[in-house]
């Protein structure tokens, strides 16, 4: 069983996220399940701050973060690889020409252990597609990181009007910390 | 909304009416800033030559999001009816939005799709509604109670006109011929997007309150 890694304020990485999202005024959130994403959807669907919507597909979710965006409302989109995988249309025809500062959380599956072939198959594609497509994505792989990489990603993307892949990499969510 | 409107006939039955024509009929009935998503392909040709009013968002690419982008609109400004346009080759592509937007019950959305039985823009490849899917069974299924064929124009410039003073979700699927489109829409998606966020009233850095004008 995976232990959560805790920082140096004993929090832990989905604790940090919330209160970045809060700090930025990132009131929708819009997600396909993960299981290592689980804790921290669970923590957002409990807090009234946010708006929390599950659609079928990960390409929905980035329609209605744009159209939120567009009428005012910050967003994100979490997801997992394979499903990041789905979306290089929506990226390349909606998120780049459109000039939408689309932010995205992406659980990286198919890598440091993963026992599902197609995860980690699927998980060689991402950073090929963000690269190409030149969005900005950064890996947070230590606590001590989440608030540094996330909030200025996202003060980024609305600065620059760009969207901003953060990927949770294991060393983050499946790394066990000595206390 | 009125039941009486809501009461109608089935796809067999429904008239055959021109895309061009409808969207004019739409937007003349929005007196009120309401926004307008036009989906890829002839629909958001025909949203651009009904006039270009600054609430309109037009869709280059990306077939099947015009109802999400719709719904995130109406998340973010729910004093606002929104409107999204889309076409049958689209919305069968992510039909999961239907249920989407019967579980959020936004009040101030209206989907209406041009259900023409083919992918016009590509060469007229038959949809699947051609061959019977129904786009209204599949709304009603998809827990959109509100879910009707459009019997006429008059039944359609009707129930327009409720849905601006009544609750949504409402879904519209009208037939519509094959007719080509009225116009072109310009081709600048930057642009498209910055006049669309002037029209709601919302600066760059995607904040309502902090509006001051153009970026």
């Amino acid at each position: 069983m995976v232990q959560e890694t805790t920082g140096p304020a004993g929090e832990t990485w989905d604790e940090t996220l919330v209160r970045v999202f809060k700090a930025n005024e990132i009131k929708l959130i819009t997600y396909v399940p993960d299981k290592v994403l689980a804790p921290l959807i669970k923590r957002l669907h409990a807090d009234d701050y946010f708006t929390v919507v599950c659609p079928a597909r990960e390409e929905e979710a980035v329609g209605i973060v744009t159209g939120a965006y567009m009428g005012g409302l910050r967003g994100i989109v979490l997801m997992q690889t394979s499903g990041f995988a789905t979306l290089p249309n929506a990226l390349a025809s909606l998120t780049v020409p459109y000039q939408i500062p689309l932010l995205m959380l992406i659980s990286e599956r198919g890598t440091l252990g993963d026992f599902q072939l197609g995860q980690v198959i699927v998980c060689r594609t991402m950073r090929p597609i963000l690269n190409s497509l030149n969005i900005e994505n950064y890996a947070i792989e230590r606590q001590d990181d989440v608030e540094f990489i996330a909030d200025r990603m996202i003060k980024q993307a609305y600065a620059t009007q760009a969207a901003a892949a953060m990927i949770l990499s294991p060393l983050l969510t499946a790394r066990v910390t000595k206390k | 909304m009125n039941a009486q409107l809501l009461n109608s006939v089935g796809r067999d039955a429904a008239k055959v009416m021109n895309r061009s024509d409808l969207t004019r009929r739409l937007v003349a009935k929005l007196k009120h800033e309401e926004a307008v998503v036009g989906g890829i392909g002839h629909t958001h040709f025909d949203l651009w030559a009904a006039g270009q009013r600054p609430q309109n968002f037009y869709m280059l690419g990306t077939m099947g999001l015009a109802a999400p982008i719709a719904v995130g609109v109406a998340l973010a400004q729910p004093q606002r009816k929104v409107f999204a346009l889309e076409g049958d080759g689209s919305l069968l592509m992510q039909l999961g939005a239907l249920g989407t937007i019967a579980s959020l019950k936004l009040k101030n959305l209206v989907v209406i799709v041009w259900d023409n039985g083919s992918y016009q823009i590509t060469g007229g490849q038959p949809t699947m509604t051609a061959a019977g899917v129904d786009l209204v069974a599949i709304g009603k299924g998809a827990g959109l109670v509100q879910s009707v064929w459009v019997k006429d124009e008059a039944h359609f410039e009707a129930l327009v006109e409720a849905s601006l003073s009544s609750d949504g979700p409402l879904f519209i699927c009208a037939r519509t011929d094959n007719a080509p489109p009225a116009g072109v829409t310009e081709r600048d998606a930057a642009k498209i997007r910055n006049k669309f966020m002037e029209g709601l009233k919302v600066n760059t850095r995607g904040n309502q309150q902090t509006y001051a004008g153009a970026a």
